[in-house]
């Protein structure tokens, strides 16, 4: 289980999230990435982003100087379905 | 032909163009419905309304409405995978050199959907997916969703008839998911013109209450005011070319040109200011240091007399703005941050052509 981070800050809604989108790709699963944000709409959307592909979020923390880190778990499903059951 | 062409007992799998609106809402849902598997798709051009200037300002006023993506939303309330895909540079030639031409402003439509269903076809192809979904309407917009524009964007995308629109395909000729059976024409719709009414009671049907308003507005190419300043960055740069940083900052703060050769942006407000800070490093930059006041960047290549002016206006914008003398910081540009004292220009000497 590797862990990573990633520096997210200045990007707006949804750069953030395409950003963690492209780094979870490289990842294991079960593999840890922090991002690190400014822009307070990342909160809500890359939760969001988790719950929809298949990661989870273990940690939001709203710090000093408009800084967010978000914890996440990589999932083990992160391309599109290859065969989703009928 | 797809490989799953050859698979009749398979689950058909559609890719959705999604972009938080209500109409590829509906589309999606519509063959949802049919049992059809679903992910939608988001692309990010730069020129997104979604979130930036909202989430920009937003911080400092506290609440400032929903930070939620629209199109990540819909997605949830679809239960459906989204992918988003970053296509700023690829964009670049849609926004540059339309085939097509703009609308009413330097919003190239037709050419901009022929390039995202275009894409969202290579995805498909790329993902095992059988056809692509919109939101389309016929005769709801005025440039990429007409009777006889519409046939252009499945051509020229190539996505021909593996591009169904679930909202408009009764009007249409049945498309391959149609022919094949993978989706029941019976149960498409025939909604056309510019009333949301048969949307709105879509909707209704499908128990969907809240959605985002209104469709179409999602990019900021269609608004005049940032296709002004747009076409401005053009002209001062003697050449038509942007880099993300540019049209971010085209969404932001108040933009000055004093001079042809050099502009101002004027944070509004404590966010504002917060982002415009990011890019200090970028530009020159002054602050009022007597009076609480804007952050304010220069873009060009100021001389001295160009740095007071600059001096004066970032006064005007500050809460010393009446005061005698405020003193201004100015940093960046290669230099050691100084400090000048200035009169605030009145606010009628600013001629109004300045703003852009």
């Amino acid at each position: 289980m590797a862990r990573s981070t990633l520096d997210a800050r200045r990007l707006l809604c949804p750069l953030p999230v395409i950003r963690t989108q492209e780094r979870v790709k490289g990842l294991d699963p079960g593999d840890i990435l922090e991002v690190t944000c400014t822009d307070p709409g990342a909160l809500h959307d890359i939760p969001a982003w988790c719950r929809l592909n298949g990661h989870r979020v273990t940690g939001a923390t709203d710090g000093a100087d408009y800084e967010l880190v978000i914890t996440i778990v990589v999932g083990g499903d992160m391309m599109a379905d290859p065969e989703p059951s009928s | 032909m797809n490989v799953a062409d050859s698979l009749p007992e398979a689950r058909r799998k559609a890719v959705a163009l999604i972009s938080g609106g209500l109409d590829s809402m509906l589309a999606a849902r519509t063959i949802l419905d049919q049992g059809v598997h679903v992910e939608g798709i988001n692309f990010f051009t730069g020129f997104c309304v979604e979130g930036h200037t909202h989430a920009i300002r937003r911080r400092a006023n506290g609440s400032g409405g929903n930070p939620r993506n629209n199109a990540l939303w819909v997605a949830e309330q679809l239960d459906v995978k989204l992918h988003f895909i970053d296509v700023v540079e690829d964009y670049k030639r849609v926004v540059l050199n339309p085939k097509h031409g703009y609308g009413a402003n330097l919003n190239p439509c037709l050419d901009c959907k022929s390039f995202m269903v275009g894409r969202a076809r290579e995805w498909m192809e790329e993902h095992g997916f059988d056809f692509i979904i919109t939101g389309e309407v016929i005769g709801q917009r005025p440039k990429s969703q007409r009777r006889d524009t519409m046939p252009v964007v499945a051509r020229e995308s190539g996505a021909d008839d593996r591009l169904l629109r679930p909202l408009c395909a009764k009007r249409l000729p049945p498309t391959l998911p149609e022919r094949e059976g993978w989706v029941d024409r019976g149960r498409l719709h025939d909604f056309t013109g510019r009333s949301r009414k048969p949307q709105f009671a879509l909707a209704a049907d499908f128990g969907i209450e809240d959605y985002a308003q209104p469709a179409g507005g999602c990019c900021f190419l269609t608004d005049r005011q940032y296709s002004t300043k747009l076409a401005d960055l053009w002209a001062s740069r003697g050449r038509r070319d942007y880099e993300l940083d540019d049209i971010m900052l085209l969404k932001v703060g108040r933009h000055l040109r004093p001079r042809p050769h050099f502009k101002l942006i004027v944070g509004r407000e404590e966010g504002e200011n917060h982002f415009l800070s990011g890019y200090r490093g970028q530009f020159v930059h002054l602050r009022t240091v007597s009076h609480p006041g804007p952050l304010v960047l220069m873009d060009g290549e100021p001389n001295e007399e160009d740095l007071e002016l600059a001096a004066r206006l970032t006064a005007r914008f500050s809460k010393g703005r009446e005061a005698e003398r405020v003193e201004v910081e100015i940093g960046g540009g290669g230099r050691p941050s100084r400090r000048l004292q200035v009169a605030p220009m009145a606010p009628s000497a600013v001629p109004s052509d300045w703003y852009v």
